[in-house]
């Protein structure tokens, strides 16, 4: 029998996976998919936070909580919109220093 | 969905999400990517969202990532060279994510709700219909935010990759 605790616990492993890729990874294509597996981890919490307490409606019929899911929804719509607009940073950043490795970007480093 | 099964998939999403963090080539790690939000759909479903799940493939494993990939062939990356890695940012990024994981599984420990089952739905869930009901009802004003939001975000890389800036 699957318990919250399992999905919470997946879920906790998947951030730190990503986490693991922000602090380790030195192209900076690759962090922003270490990124994106972040986001993913916390829409996996929300869908089954939503689907553990649940709502009953007018009719009496048991649903998840709908409002959880939505949130993810959004996320998502956010998150793709996000990724246009970094990849589209990325490509001009390439444009003009011939390279993606975050070492070699440090004109902003103090 | 039982255990052995929720467990196949999620081994099978955290391998290949840890493979396209750790792999040094670029378009290999894209495609392990991939695989991970596919089970990430898979345990969605599992959940009974399946609008959610459906989603998910179509916009992440789909859009997003032939997005990464395109990028990807375009810039030319090759493989990474073997740098020097630096000893402090790894010991010091490997203790975060100690105390991070330990901390995870204190206050997992700790939740009350956490071990119970999931309650029983009511059969036939009409989920799609549910969710656009919500989304045109309660969800009206964000919706149209994110239409906004997704309008200035494609002028904004139309912009962005103009090649001079005036």
């Amino acid at each position: 029998m699957v318990t919250l605790n399992n999905y919470l616990l997946v879920s906790g492993l998947l951030f730190a996976i990503g986490f693991a890729g922000v602090l380790l990874r030195r192209n900076i294509i690759i962090i922003f998919m270490a990124l994106e597996l972040m986001l993913n981890a916390a829409n996996l919490s929300l869908v089954a936070f939503a689907r553990f307490y649940t709502v009953t409606d007018a009719t009496q019929k048991v649903l998840p909580n709908y409002n959880g899911q939505m949130l993810v929804f959004f996320i998502i719509a956010v998150a793709a919109a996000e990724v246009a607009v970094g990849l589209a940073i990325i490509v001009a950043l390439y444009r003009a220093r011939q390279t993606t490795n975050v070492e070699d970007l440090n004109t902003l480093k103090f | 969905m039982p255990l052995y099964l929720f467990w196949i998939f999620a081994a099978l999403m955290l391998v290949f999400g840890a493979a396209a963090v750790l792999n040094r080539n670029p378009v290999a790690s894209a495609l392990s990517l991939v695989v991970s939000l596919l089970n990430l759909a898979v345990l969605f479903f599992s959940l009974d969202a399946y609008f959610i799940g459906v989603i998910q493939i179509l916009v992440y494993a789909g859009a997003v990532m032939v997005l990464f990939l395109f990028i990807i062939m375009l810039l030319d990356l090759k493989a990474e060279q073997r740098r020097r890695i630096s000893l402090p940012v790894v010991l010091g990024g490997a203790a975060i994510l100690a105390a991070f994981v330990a901390q995870l599984v204190t206050v997992l420990h700790r939740f009350p709700a956490g071990d119970k089952p999931f309650p029983a739905l009511t059969p036939g869930l009409n989920d799609a219909h549910n969710i656009g009901m919500m989304l045109f009802s309660n969800y009206n004003l964000p919706f149209q935010v994110i239409g906004v939001l997704i309008l200035v975000a494609s002028i904004g890389v139309v912009v962005l990759s103009k090649r001079e800036l005036n």
